[in-house]
């Protein structure tokens, strides 16, 4: 089978240099470790277990299995988990349980992940900072903080720095809110992946690769689905892309504001985003990412659809896109002085569900602001006439409900 | 032969076998016998009574029942003794697939042992189990970990044996024990073996995600139904029929995996069960990596199998490539990749080694190079 050839907005591939970690420092104190490590094993439901201020080293990941726990330090630059040394285990902190707490405390330098979550339910990441401290590299681990196949979820007013794939992040997962963190310096700030009924508000993502993604992935037990992304500040998201090659992320162009990847009904609007070098908003088909047809399950849909945005504040951004092709789109398109328009789209439409000639209305693209331009750069067509679409799209779509968190998260909402 | 008369032939050469072993036992000093501990977790092994050593050998208990897997899960080339006990002649039901379920009381051990080399550990063949010793001249223990069926369900157990090698110690949260591997050609190499907490026991022991009850691995129709390396005359599920371990009437055509060195299977039957013991505990439709979409069991295909797959999140775990298997190209496929890296966020599995398994590698990159397409 011939693969689609991929639409040029992501192009540009991951650099993907290896920066070897810092070495030279002297031996951390791992005193804590067997304590903590003890506590864990220990568990019970309803224990909450403090963590003083101080910085503790591990050599080895920690994990929790019991349902119920809350893990609390003394503040997110007061009590640090620092695996600087760690010599064995892919994450910091795993957990596998649900009716989860964790606040008020730092994971650095995790090998791989730093804080995963997998199937629980009411789950709670307060005021936790997962960082790097060498800031991006390659050698990084992938994920800051990582929920995948959890329900009701709050994620708030926490920090991420520099994941080699994204700082904030939750996957496959349902009833989600991600509000008033700060994600920087990630090659994804915030990533909302195969989630059904995500709020994303009152963030900050600044100076990562991509600010906040809303991605469909194939091959998964789930799709998703009603992601509304409102109120943040997405600005700068200018960080050259030091994703590892071959991860899905490697492929975002540095420069890129807000990114919907084959994700449906996606809300996007009163977001100040600003100076994205690439474009502030990118819609696109998993096509655009090097998909074919063959590497996905049958049942899987590629195409964004009913995506909404308005009322956003755009300023300034794709006057500087990322790598030869879009830079020679942009001279195309805008001149050598101009810049590439608020919104990418990459063209691909699922001709098989047109009615009279058209999508449906309710699966339209729809940029209602009259002001914003659209780009429509011909996916389809190996990009061969891309074109200004904006009078196109202005429609408006039914709005998608609030996300409010269930019991015993109910009063958190 | 027919089964019936295999049975039959078993059951008087199992009385030889057992009569075998009890005067061999006899001979020692130790009196080694079982003892479920329905509540508590003795800090000491030897509370159980399914495995003891005295510093000169180690001793295996008459009453418990050594087993063998057709491949096993590879831990840094240690070689490993299993055991399982039921308590006062108990059977454990049969399962086509799923592991089987074995009464309460059930103690299965593990003890991870090496070769010796000086100071160093090397590369070698299970030591002879005739007399049920290991003597420890030649041997050094590093590790015990117990399964035990509880009245709630399995509980997992890290004892980890102390430098006299008279006693392992329950260890719960684990340990890293600095070692030295003597390699074949005479070069060293340090690596740190883990020995796992009791939450990472869970991690490869919670086979399905949803229930969160822990699991035997091993413990499975496929795994076991092979020549016995301890009674070398039978089907290891034969023999566990006759002597009334394994129920007989449910036990019917069971699958067999591979011997993953076994040059008479084919590749592909052996990369298979390769990948089956060390990979699907976690990489199957219900397992804690289900969140990569991958499944690693006998029976997966396509995009599910990692033919022509993207990852999801693996990170430094692509190792730069495309696709989980990339059929004919071993150096482009994902999956060659985490079995030979040795970075913490990048190998697979995730726990449970430090070390490349060069050998098991090559089997995979064989595999691999056979197939046939392109993707996408």
């Amino acid at each position: 089978m011939k693969r689609t050839i991929p639409f040029l907005i992501f192009l540009t591939a991951a650099c993907g240099q290896q920066t070897p970690a810092g070495d030279g420092e002297a031996e951390a104190d791992l005193s804590y470790q067997e304590t903590l490590l003890t506590r864990l094993i220990d568990a019970r439901p309803g224990d909450v277990i403090e963590i003083p201020e101080g910085t503790f080293a591990f050599d080895r990941s920690l994990s929790l299995t019991v349902d119920g726990v809350t893990i609390r330090g003394a503040g997110m630059d007061k009590t640090t988990l620092s695996f600087k040394n760690q010599i064995a285990g892919a994450e910091g902190l795993l957990v596998t349980a649900g009716d989860f707490t964790i606040e008020d405390l730092a994971i650095e330098d995790t090998k791989g992940d730093a804080l995963k979550i997998t199937k629980g339910e009411n789950i709670v990441i307060r005021r936790v900072r997962t960082e790097w401290t060498g800031g991006p590299k390659t050698s990084n681990g992938a994920y800051g903080i990582y929920p995948v196949q959890t329900k009701n979820v709050l994620m708030e007013e926490n920090v991420a720095i520099a994941a080699a794939d994204a700082g904030i992040y939750v996957g496959q997962s349902q009833n989600v809110i991600v509000r008033n963190n700060r994600a920087e310096y990630n090659v994804a700030g915030i990533e909302i992946e195969n989630t059904f009924d995500a709020d994303v508000y009152g963030n900050t993502a600044v100076n990562n690769t991509g600010g906040i993604l809303v991605f469909n992935m194939p091959n998964l037990k789930q799709p998703g689905a009603r992601t509304r992304i409102f109120n943040n500040m997405i600005a700068e998201n200018n960080t050259k892309n030091f994703g590892v090659e071959g991860t899905p992320v490697a492929s975002i162009p540095a420069g890129s504001g807000v990114v919907v990847n084959s994700n449906d009904d996606v809300e996007i609007f009163d977001n100040d985003i600003r100076n994205n070098r690439t474009a502030n908003i990118i819609v696109s088909s998993i096509f655009s990412v090097g998909y074919g047809e063959g590497d996905m399950q049958s049942d899987f849909d590629p195409y964004p659809e009913g995506i909404y945005i308005y009322d956003n504040r755009f300023e300034g951004g794709g006057g500087n896109p990322d790598g030869l092709e879009l830079q020679a789109l942009k001279i195309a398109v805008a001149g050598p002085m101009g810049r590439l328009p608020d919104v990418l789209w990459d063209g691909h439409v699922d001709e098989a569900k047109f009615e009279n000639g058209a999508l449906p209305d309710a699966m339209r693209l729809c940029v209602a602001d009259n002001g914003v331009e659209v780009l429509n750069v011909d996916g389809p067509n190996g990009n061969k006439n891309p074109r200004l679409a904006g009078a196109d799209h202005r429609c408006a779509h039914e709005k998608l409900p609030e996300v409010v968190l269930n019991d015993p998260l109910a009063d958190q909402t | 032969m027919t089964r019936s008369q295999i049975r039959h032939n078993l059951l008087r050469l199992s009385f030889a076998i057992c009569g075998f072993w009890l005067v061999a036992a006899c001979s020692g000093e130790r009196d080694v016998s079982p003892t479920f501990h329905a509540d508590e977790n003795p800090q000491n092994l030897g509370d159980w009574g399914m495995v003891a050593a005295d510093g000169k050998d180690l001793v295996v208990s008459d009453a418990v029942t050594p087993y063998d897997l057709a491949t096993p899960l590879f831990s840094d080339y240690a070689l490993k003794l299993r055991t399982v006990w039921t308590p006062d002649g108990e059977t454990a039901r049969y399962h086509a697939t799923d592991a089987f379920d074995f009464p309460v009381g059930t103690v299965v051990t593990k003890t991870f042992y090496y070769p010796k080399e000086g100071s160093a550990v090397s590369i070698g063949a299970p030591a002879p189990l005739s007399a049920k010793e290991i003597p420890l001249t030649d041997y050094r223990l590093i590790e015990t970990r117990l399964l035990v069926r509880r009245a709630h369900g399995w509980d997992a157990l890290p004892y980890v044996w102390n430098e006299a090698q008279t006693e392992a110690v329950l260890k719960r949260t684990g340990d890293v024990k600095a070692m030295t591997l003597a390699l074949n050609d005479g070069a060293r190499e340090e690596f740190a073996y883990l020995v796992p907490n009791a939450n990472q026991c869970a991690a490869c022991h919670v086979t399905n995600a949803a229930t969160k009850a822990l699991q035997p691995i091993g413990l499975k129709a496929r795994h076991l139904n092979k020549q016995s390396a301890y009674s070398p005359a039978f089907n290891q599920l034969d023999h566990w029929t006759a002597s009334g371990l394994l129920s007989a009437e449910e036990v019917d055509a069971p699958p067999a995996n591979a011997d993953w060195t076994d040059e008479t299977a084919s590749v592909k039957a052996r990369a298979r069960a390769y990948l089956d013991i060390n990979c699907s505990h976690c990489h199957n439709p219900n397992g804690a990596a289900d969140t990569s979409g991958l499944n690693l069991e006998p029976d997966a295909a396509g995009p599910a199998l990692g033919v022509c797959k993207s990852p999801i999140a693996a990170g430094q775990g692509t190792g730069g490539r495309q696709f989980g298997i990339a059929p004919g190209a071993p150096e482009a496929s994902i999956l060659a990749f985490r079995m030979e890296t040795t970075e913490p966020a990048a190998m697979m599995p995730e726990l449970g080694r430090a070390l490349a398994h060069d050998e098991g590698v090559a089997l995979i990159n064989e595999w691999i190079t056979a197939m046939e397409g392109t993707c996408g």
